[in-house]
């Protein structure tokens, strides 16, 4: 299969934003995604369901003075050009005219995106994908355990054009694996990578790594809830910063009274310092958001300070500024979102961080996180696959899991060391369907609270 | 829109051409399925229609079963060369599986699927015009806005799909669904405090397979001052006391108990790991069944049932091409059953129970809940219930949710709760948060209302698989009383 050029898609905008022109548009705004994708799941150590898609979605936002409408569309055909026009325009018409219309955001500078492309990533093979998942399965077997996961390909094009003069178009792929493996003695454990070059993804490295985990974490023994020391590892804390840029970073959820955030305060530990940057090639780099802006680089927290927030056009231009290219595809009921986000590495290692440990705990990752009181990041989790025991910095055993409830930003808090080496995972940012990655490292806690 | 029939077969050259090449490629059977998709929606914040929009979707579905293995590919062309392409390449997804195969996978036989579905529809919410949706919105939104609210939402949405299957052996079916959902919600701030209160609940509203006469019935008008003036009042209200207590769960909040914690627990694919590394395991794994293994209390009947009229789960026939079907999950708190597809309930040697659903015409068919409902037990209504409690709880609309990956330690939150003392509704309390143990849970119900307070909840949003699949799934419930539950710290 083969996907449109990305001319080809910026021509089909250029049509469709030329239609609602004539139709009588005071402005228009086209978005256009293209994107082939394939997926090879396993489970208990075969192949059940291997996957591939091409799909196509095309966005028009038609204004009309002070309303817009939006419709879409997963067609590229001449007909479809039409009903999107008329649809958009009587969605338009529909709409009450907004006070605050920010207008569609004008040209401005679009950053030079590097390596967000991998040719060999385009052109991945069900075979490729079916022997990625072998190597994973092999050193699950190698270790006595099952293994459970998935191996995701895809390439994506993106064409967002407006009335206004903007004209931003971009390539972009993604591999992404990810495993669980399961020990008949009841340990589990997980590993992730996810890269633009499915040359940088090494299932049989990552099947170990997952398969070493399963086996530590068997006969797990309960622990009694309560606060301890922990070591979050870099699959947990994505965790945080995935729920703070959704509660609390987005320029929406401040303006509307229900975030955390507000310039200087603190919200974490000196040590923590997170931004958001599409530019950076270790994660999976994007040039520009939905309304065709430009990614800039966002500093989030400053050694432990509230610094920044993410802002698409309609909250920039309540704030008085500019957009910082972090805008969803409309219809937008979120508000902007940091999806590519940074946290600073430290100067341990992970021996060094578990060794600092006196008594506490390893914990792999959180599972089905959801905030119970937003505005201050109060969220409600278990942990999962592999929580260890730590004494006199020594894992001693592992530990069945636990649920929490807590504030994320009291855990930022208390971090107290930082490690060196980080790790790149996808985001996944509340059920919003966009292609996001969050590098962070693995951090150590002084308290987190467990409730059982 | 009602009438069912034989199917016209408008799309058999597409639906064909599929189904010849997968098996001139090598297919041992194949299914196809063409999907054609329209949505609209309107979301309403504080007094402003913030945005009107709609999408299409169209496209073709190939699944095939080959050299032992599934393959599934997607296109949206319907040129006889993307055809050709994506049956092709269904076929190599499933030769490029088959080496790692360890288990022969069979399929539970099936009759031949031949006929016709519509959602029976009053007033056809697409027909009618944009202006008097939106206007229905405002003047809900407006009556959200009592003093001490700072923001308001109010959505309307619509779906309407057309669905064709086919398969190699000769089943054709054409089905028509219609969906609409809407709701309200009112927020109210004070310093770090937020709170809100929504009808029928949050996140979109309440769902069902329907026309917009379900939206007016639901008279969101009619419930939002309500809503307004109660997220303000849990500003001052006293929090939810910790520790255990009798909690009596109205519909808008055990709709989705019943999803988490038996919905996806009783899928057979999960049972089997086919989700391990994504939506999770289950607890109820397949020694459990026919030994008697007591989920719930005696009061605890559930049932898989995508034959009720109007609820958002129902359909003719899954995306197997099983026809719907009632089956029971749980009788009398002992587990009798799963949610099954042709290729897990063949492993547990029963047919399917027709439980098999893709989101659309992109993404692979997979074990979904239908409608799967607590049945109600006759003898006491819901006020008899709380009448009957000397001290307790009563916790109405979902908040917040939690499970984890087997489905058996949970924990959720609540908008409000009211407190029971004499049996009589009383004071509200704010931040009521439970947690719990699933069977231990449902064996602690001692009393479900009868059918006067049983509604259809819809959840829109109940994301499987991956990529990520959302489908509408129906969730009916009368309210329940359960003893010394956990009430936990709200924050
Ligand atoms: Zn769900």
């Amino acid at each position: 299969m083969t996907t449109e050029r990305s001319a080809e898609l910026e021509r089909y905008a250029e049509r469709l934003l030329e239609r609602a022109r004539r139709h009588g548009a005071t402005d228009a705004e086209v978005s256009v995604e293209s994107r082939l994708s394939a997926l090879t799941r396993f489970a208990d150590s075969e192949i059940h369901q291997s996957v591939t898609e091409d799909t196509v979605r095309v966005n028009l936002r038609y204004v009309q003075g002070r309303r817009y409408g939006m419709a879409a569309t997963g067609r590229l055909d001449d007909a479809a050009l039409d009903t999107l026009v008329e649809g958009a325009a009587a969605n338009a018409a529909g709409t009450a005219e907004t006070d605050d219309w920010p207008g569609l955001p004008e040209p401005g500078p679009i950053p030079d995106v590097t390596g967000a492309y991998a040719a060999a990533t385009g052109e991945a093979t069900p075979e490729l994908r079916a022997g990625i998942v072998r190597e994973v399965i092999a050193a699950a077997d190698a270790a006595g355990v099952g293994a459970y996961g998935s191996y995701a390909t895809g390439t994506v094009t993106t064409a967002v054009l407006n009335s206004r003069g903007v004209r931003a178009v971009q390539t972009r792929s993604d591999a992404w694996l990810v495993t669980v493996h399961m020990s008949p003695d009841g340990g589990t454990g997980y590993a992730e990578t996810c890269a633009v070059d499915v040359a940088d993804v090494d299932g049989a490295a990552l099947g170990r790594e997952a398969a070493g985990k399963a086996r530590a974490a068997d006969n797990a023994v309960v622990l009694n809830p309560g606060e301890c020391p922990v070591v979050l590892e870099e699959y947990a804390v994505a965790d945080l910063l995935a729920k703070l840029g959704r509660c609390g970073f987005n320029a929406r959820a401040v303006q509307e009274g229900q975030s955390f955030a507000a310039p200087g305060v603190r919200v974490a530990g000196d040590l923590v310092t997170v931004w958001d940057d599409g530019t950076d090639p270790a994660g999976l780099p994007s040039a520009f958001d939905h309304e065709g802006v430009g990614k800039e680089r966002v500093s989030l927290i400053d050694r432990g300070r509230c610094v920044g927030l993410v802002h698409d056009t309609g909250t920039a231009a309540r704030a008085g500024i500019r957009s910082t290219g972090h805008a969803l595809p409309a219809p937008n009921p979120v508000g902007p979102l940091p999806t590519n986000m940074f946290m600073a590495p430290g100067r341990l290692s992970r021996e060094e961080l578990v060794g600092r440990l006196d008594r506490g705990l390893l914990v792999t990752r959180f599972y089905y996180t959801n905030p119970v009181d937003p505005k201050r990041a109060v969220v409600t989790g278990v942990t999962r696959d592999g929580v260890f025991l730590v004494e006199h910095g020594e894992i001693v055993a592992p530990v069945r899991d636990l649920r929490f409830s807590q504030s994320y930003l009291d855990v930022l808090r208390r971090v107290s060391a930082i490690g060196r080496d980080r790790r790149t995972v996808r985001g996944w940012f509340g059920g919003v369907s966009v292609l996001g990655d969050i590098t962070v490292p693995a951090v150590l806690v002084d308290g987190f609270r467990f409730s059982g | 829109m009602t009438a069912q029939g034989a199917p016209t077969g408008a799309l058999r050259e597409i639906t064909d051409r599929a189904l010849d090449t997968a098996m001139s490629m090598g297919a041992d059977y194949a299914d196809v399925r063409v999907v054609r998709r329209v949505e609209e929606s309107v979301t309403v914040r504080t007094g402003r229609v913030e945005s009107v929009a709609s999408d299409e979707s169209e496209g073709v579905g190939i699944r095939v079963f080959a050299y032992g293995a599934w393959g599934f590919a997607a296109t949206r062309r319907y040129d006889a060369d993307a055809i050709d392409r994506a049956a092709d390449e269904a076929v190599r997804l499933a030769r490029a599986a088959a080496p790692s195969l360890r288990r022969r996978v069979t399929l539970a036989e099936r009759p031949r699927a031949y006929g016709t579905y519509a959602t029976p529809v009053r007033e056809d919410p697409f027909a009618l015009p944009l202006e008097a949706k939106v206007a229905d919105l405002l003047d809900a939104d407006a009556a959200l806005a009592v003093p001490g609210v700072v923001s308001t939402m109010s959505t309307y949405a619509a779906q309407r799909e057309w669905k064709t299957f086919a398969a190699t052996d000769g089943s054709l079916t054409e089905q028509v669904f219609t969906h609409v959902g809407a709701g309200v919600e009112a927020h109210a701030v004070r310093g770090n405090e937020h709170q809100r209160r929504s009808y029928p609940e949050a996140r979109g509203g309440r769902w069902r397979q329907a026309g917009y006469e379900f939206v007016r019935e639901l008279d969101l008008k009619g419930n939002a001052a309500r809503c307004g003036e109660e997220a303000v009042a849990l500003l001052s209200a006293p929090s939810c006391p910790e520790g255990p207590a009798t909690v009596v769960i109205d519909p808008s909040q055990l709709y989705l108990q019943i999803h988490e914690s038996c919905g996806h627990a009783a899928e057979l694919d999960r049972v089997f790991g086919a989700e391990a590394s994504y939506a999770g395991t289950s607890f109820l794994t397949t020694d459990l069944l026919d030994s008697g293994f007591r989920y719930g209390s005696d009061l605890v009947t559930l049932v898989a049932d995508a034959t009720v009229p109007g609820g958002p789960g129902s359909f003719g026939w899954d995306d197997e091409g099983v026809a719907a079907q009632r089956t029971t999950l749980v009788e009398n708190g002992i587990l009798t059953g799963y949610l099954t597809s042709r290729d897990t309930a063949s492993r547990v040697g029963r047919p399917s129970g027709g439980t098999v659903r893709a989101e659309s015409w992109n993404r692979l068919p997979l074990v979904r809940m239908t409608n799967v409902n607590l049945m109600p037990v006759p003898g006491m209504s819901l006020q008899d219930i709380v009448a009957d409690t000397d001290d307790g709880l009563y916790l109405t609309t979902n908040r917040s949710w939690s499970i984890d990956d087997r489905r058996w330690n949970f924990q959720f939150g609540t908008e409000i709760a009211y407190e029971i003392k004499g049996g009589r509704l009383g004071r509200i309390l704010k931040n009521p948060v439970y947690s719990g143990i699933t069977p231990e849970f449902w064996r602690s119900c001692d009393a479900v209302a009868d059918e006067r307070s049983y509604v259809m909840y819809g959840n829109p949003n109940c994301a499987k698989g991956l990529p990520p699949q959302c489908v509408q799934v129906g969730h009916g419930c009368s309210g329940a009383r359960f003893r010394g539950v956990r009430m936990a710290a709200g924050r």
